[in-house]
C-alpha cells in the first residue's frame, strides 16, 4: 500500500476555501491540471456516491466516486474508479482545518493506493507534486500564501 | 460542556516541535504560565498514566494525567486530575501535523471541560489565550528559524535618513568622569533591526563595571547601558513582532543604552504590556530579569527554604526579597542602616541583619536554629564572600552575582566542604542570549509585575547628560530603589 501526504497553509479562512472546493464537480474551476468535469447521470455534486468524470489538460480521463463529504469537518473522500495511472484501491481525502491565529487554514490532501512496486515512487511523486501540491499552489495563488 | 480549540503554524519542522511537546514534564522550561513541573511517583515523562504537578506563576497547583501519547500521530491527550483553577472534566489534546509545503508545522491544541456557572467565558479565555496561545508563542520563540546575523548592519535598507541624538560615551575605561556627551546618528533599521526613540534608561551596577573595565562588554569608544524603554520609530525588513509607535523595552547586551535614539537587533526588544510604563520598564527590566533567573533558574527557590539577600533595599535586592517571600521562602536581608532595613522588611524580609557585635554568619545561625541559609544571593563580593560561605546551611547554595565591593579573588574550593556548598557565578548574558530565553524571562516577570508579586520603584531620575552623577551616586551607595536616566528632547540637537 503506497501512501501520499501533502499539506499546506492557505491564506483564507477554512470556510472560504471550503466554499471553493466542496463542489465535487468544480475541479476545472480551481485545479490547473483539470480541463473539464461532469457528474454522471446529472445528479447533484454533493450527493454522496455520485461519480465525477473529468478530463485532464493532457487528455487523460478519470472517473472518481464521492465516498464521504462533511461540511462540518471541511473534508471529503473519494475513490478512483477508472484512470490511466495504473492504480488500484485508490482512496484520497481532502481536509481543511482552521488556524485560529490568523485568516488562514491548514489544508491536507492524502491518498492510499496499490500499484506495481516499480512504479510506486514515480506515482507517489506524480500524485503528491502534480496533483495535490499543484492544487494547493493554485489555491494559494487565489487566496494568498500564509 | 465548553470547547476550546486553538491552532497555529510554526516555521519549524514537525520533528523539532514534537521533541519539545512530547515531554510531558517540560512545560516549566517553556510555558510562561508554568513555574514548576514535577512527575509523581518516579514515572517517566513519556509513560502513559504519569501525573505531572504544575505550580503556576501565581502559585496555583494543577495535577494532570497523560492519557495517551503517540509518536506516530504526534498527538497526546491529558486530563486534569486536580486543580486550584476550577476546570472540571477537562480533557485536552495536543496534535502536530507536518506542513509538507515548506517543512513547517500545524499545531492544534484543544480541550473540553466544564466551569462554574458564570465563569465559563473567563475560563475559556484563560485556557485559549493564557494557556494555548501563550504556549504557541513560547514554543515558536524556541523553535522557529531565524534570519542570520540580524544585528549585522551589512544589508541596510536603502534610503531613509539617520536620526540625530545624544549618547553618553566613554573614550577609555575609568571613573565616572570619563562619561561625556556625544552626538550620534541612529541609521535606518536594516533587516531584522528596529530603531527606537528611548524615553527612559536604566542605570545598573553592571554599567559601572563596563565603564571601569572590570567587565569587557564595552570596548571604548562607546556608550554603556544595558536597558531602556521607548517607542518604535521604524522597523527593518523581516521584523514581524514590532510596529512603529509600539511601546517597547529591552535589557541585554550589547551595551549602548545610554542614548536618546538607538538602532538595534529587533529580536532583543520586547513589547510592553499596557500595565507597565516606560519608566518602570527602564527601572525594572534588567533587575527584574536578573531576579527571575536568580530565583527560578540559577536556583529554583522552594517553599520553606531560608534565603539570605544582601543589599535588600537595592534594585535587585528588593525584587529578590519580594519574589522569594512570594515563593514561600523565609527571607533574611543583610543591610547597613535602619532605613534600608525598613525597606527590606516592607519587601518581605522576615528578618534583617545589621552590622553589630556579632558576625553576619553568627546572626544568620541565631535566626535559623544554627542551620544557616539554604540560598545566599551575594552581589557585594570581596567584603562578604567569606561571611556568605560561613553562613551557608549544609548543602547550601551561594550565588555570587556581583562584586560591588571588589572582586572576590581566589578561593580554595576545599573550604566549601565545611557545608558541602555549591557556588554559582551566573552571568546575565548567558541567561539572556537568545530571544527565546528573553521571552520566557520577561513573560514571567511581566506576569509577576501585573500581579504585584514584585513592584518596581524608582528612586532617582537624572537627565541623560548627568549619567556620570547617576553612576557616582549608585557607586557611593547613596541610592535606594532604581535609578533612571531621562533623555531630554532638547539634547538631541546638542
Amino acid at each position: 500500500m503506497a501512501q501520499v501526504y501533502t499539506s499546506s497553509v492557505i491564506g483564507a479562512s477554512a470556510e472560504r476555501v471550503w466554499a471553493a472546493i466542496r463542489d465535487f464537480n468544480a475541479l476545472p474551476d480551481w485545479h490547473p491540471a483539470i480541463k473539464e468535469s461532469r457528474i454522471e447521470g446529472g445528479g447533484p455534486a454533493d450527493q454522496v456516491g455520485c461519480v465525477r468524470a473529468f478530463r485532464l489538460q493532457d487528455g487523460g480521463f478519470i472517473r472518481e466516486r464521492l465516498l464521504a463529504l462533511s461540511d462540518y469537518d471541511f473534508s471529503c473522500s473519494y475513490s478512483i474508479l477508472e484512470s490511466p495511472m495504473g492504480v488500484e484501491n485508490y482512496v484520497a481525502s481532502v481536509k481543511l482545518t482552521p488556524v485560529t491565529d490568523g485568516a488562514r487554514c491548514f489544508a491536507e490532501w492524502s491518498a492510499e493506493f496499490d500499484c506495481a512496486q516499480e512504479r510506486e515512487a514515480e506515482l507517489v511523486a506524480l500524485i503528491g507534486n502534480d496533483v495535490f501540491q499543484g492544487g494547493f499552489a493554485a489555491l494559494k495563488a487565489r487566496f494568498g500564501d500564509a | 460542556m465548553i470547547k476550546v480549540s486553538r491552532s497555529t503554524i510554526l516555521d519549524a519542522p514537525v520533528a523539532a516541535v514534537w521533541e519539545v511537546l512530547r515531554d510531558f514534564n517540560g512545560h516549566d522550561r517553556w510555558h510562561p504560565a508554568v513555574d514548576r513541573s514535577a512527575l509523581e511517583g518516579g514515572k517517566k515523562t513519556d509513560q502513559v498514566g504519569s501525573v505531572r504537578n504544575f505550580v503556576l506563576g501565581g502559585g496555583e497547583r494543577i495535577r494532570e494525567r497523560l492519557l495517551s501519547l503517540s509518536d506516530k500521530d504526534r498527538r497526546l491527550r491529558y486530563a486534569i486530575v486536580e486543580s486550584d483553577v476550577p476546570l472540571m472534566n477537562y480533557v485536552a489534546e495536543v496534535s502536530l501535523k507536518p506542513v509538507t509545503d515548506g517543512d513547517r508545522t500545524f499545531w492544534s491544541w484543544s480541550s473540553k471541560f466544564e466551569a462554574p456557572k458564570g465563569r465559563e467565558r473567563e475560563l475559556a479565555d484563560l485556557v485559549a489565550e493564557g494557556v494555548y496561545d501563550a504556549g504557541f508563542e513560547a514554543v515558536r520563540a524556541r523553535v522557529e528559524r531565524r534570519s542570520p546575523a540580524s544585528s549585522a548592519p551589512l544589508q541596510r535598507a536603502a534610503g531613509g535618513a539617520a536620526i540625530d541624538g545624544l549618547a553618553m560615551v566613554i573614550d577609555r575605561h575609568g571613573g565616572p568622569e570619563e562619561l561625556h556627551p556625544a552626538r550620534i546618528a541612529a541609521p535606518p533599521p536594516g533587516p531584522g533591526e528596529v530603531r527606537l526613540h528611548q524615553t527612559a534608561i536604566g542605570v545598573n551596577f553592571i554599567d559601572i563595571y563596563c565603564r571601569s573595565g572590570a567587565f569587557d562588554l564595552l570596548q571604548p569608544p562607546g556608550a554603556p547601558g544595558m536597558e531602556a524603554a521607548g517607542v518604535v520609530v521604524d522597523v527593518g525588513p523581516g521584523v514581524r513582532h514590532l510596529r512603529p509607535g509600539q511601546r517597547v523595552a529591552y535589557a541585554c547586551p550589547p551595551v549602548g543604552a545610554y542614548a536618546s535614539v538607538r538602532t538595534m537587533a529587533a529580536e532583543l526588544v520586547v513589547p510592553l504590556p499596557d500595565s507597565i510604563d516606560a519608566e518602570a520598564a527602564a527601572a525594572g527590566l534588567l533587575k527584574g530579569m536578573s531576579a527571575e533567573f536568580l530565583l527560578h533558574r540559577v536556583h529554583k527557590v522552594q517553599q520553606g527554604e531560608t534565603v539570605l539577600v544582601y543589599a535588600p533595599a537595592g534594585g535587585v535586592g528588593r525584587l529578590l526579597c519580594q519574589w522569594a517571600a512570594h515563593l514561600g521562602a523565609t527571607v533574611i536581608g543583610a543591610t547597613s542602616s535602619e532605613e534600608k532595613a525598613r525597606i527590606a522588611r516592607a519587601a518581605g524580609a522576615r528578618h534583617v541583619i545589621l552590622p553589630g557585635t556579632q558576625s553576619l554568619e553568627d546572626q544568620v545561625r541565631d535566626l535559623t536554629q544554627g542551620r544557616g541559609a539554604d540560598v545566599i544571593y551575594d552581589a557585594v563580593g570581596r567584603d562578604t564572600f567569606a561571611h556568605s560561605v560561613a553562613a551557608l546551611a549544609p548543602c547550601g547554595h551561594l550565588i555570587s552575582f556581583g562584586q560591588a565591593s571588589g572582586p572576590v579573588g581566589s578561593w580554595d574550593i576545599g573550604s566549601l566542604a565545611a557545608s558541602s556548598a555549591t557556588v554559582s557565578r551566573p552571568n546575565f548574558a548567558h541567561y539572556t542570549d537568545t530571544p527565546a530565553k528573553v521571552a520566557a524571562i520577561t513573560e514571567r516577570l511581566f506576569h509577576a509585575i501585573d500581579r504585584r508579586v514584585v513592584t518596581v520603584e524608582i528612586g532617582r531620575r537624572y537627565p541623560l547628560s548627568e549619567a556620570a552623577e547617576a553612576q557616582r551616586a549608585l557607586e557611593n551607595r547613596e541610592t535606594t530603589a532604581s535609578t533612571i536616566l531621562i533623555p531630554n528632547e532638547n539634547e538631541e540637537s546638542l
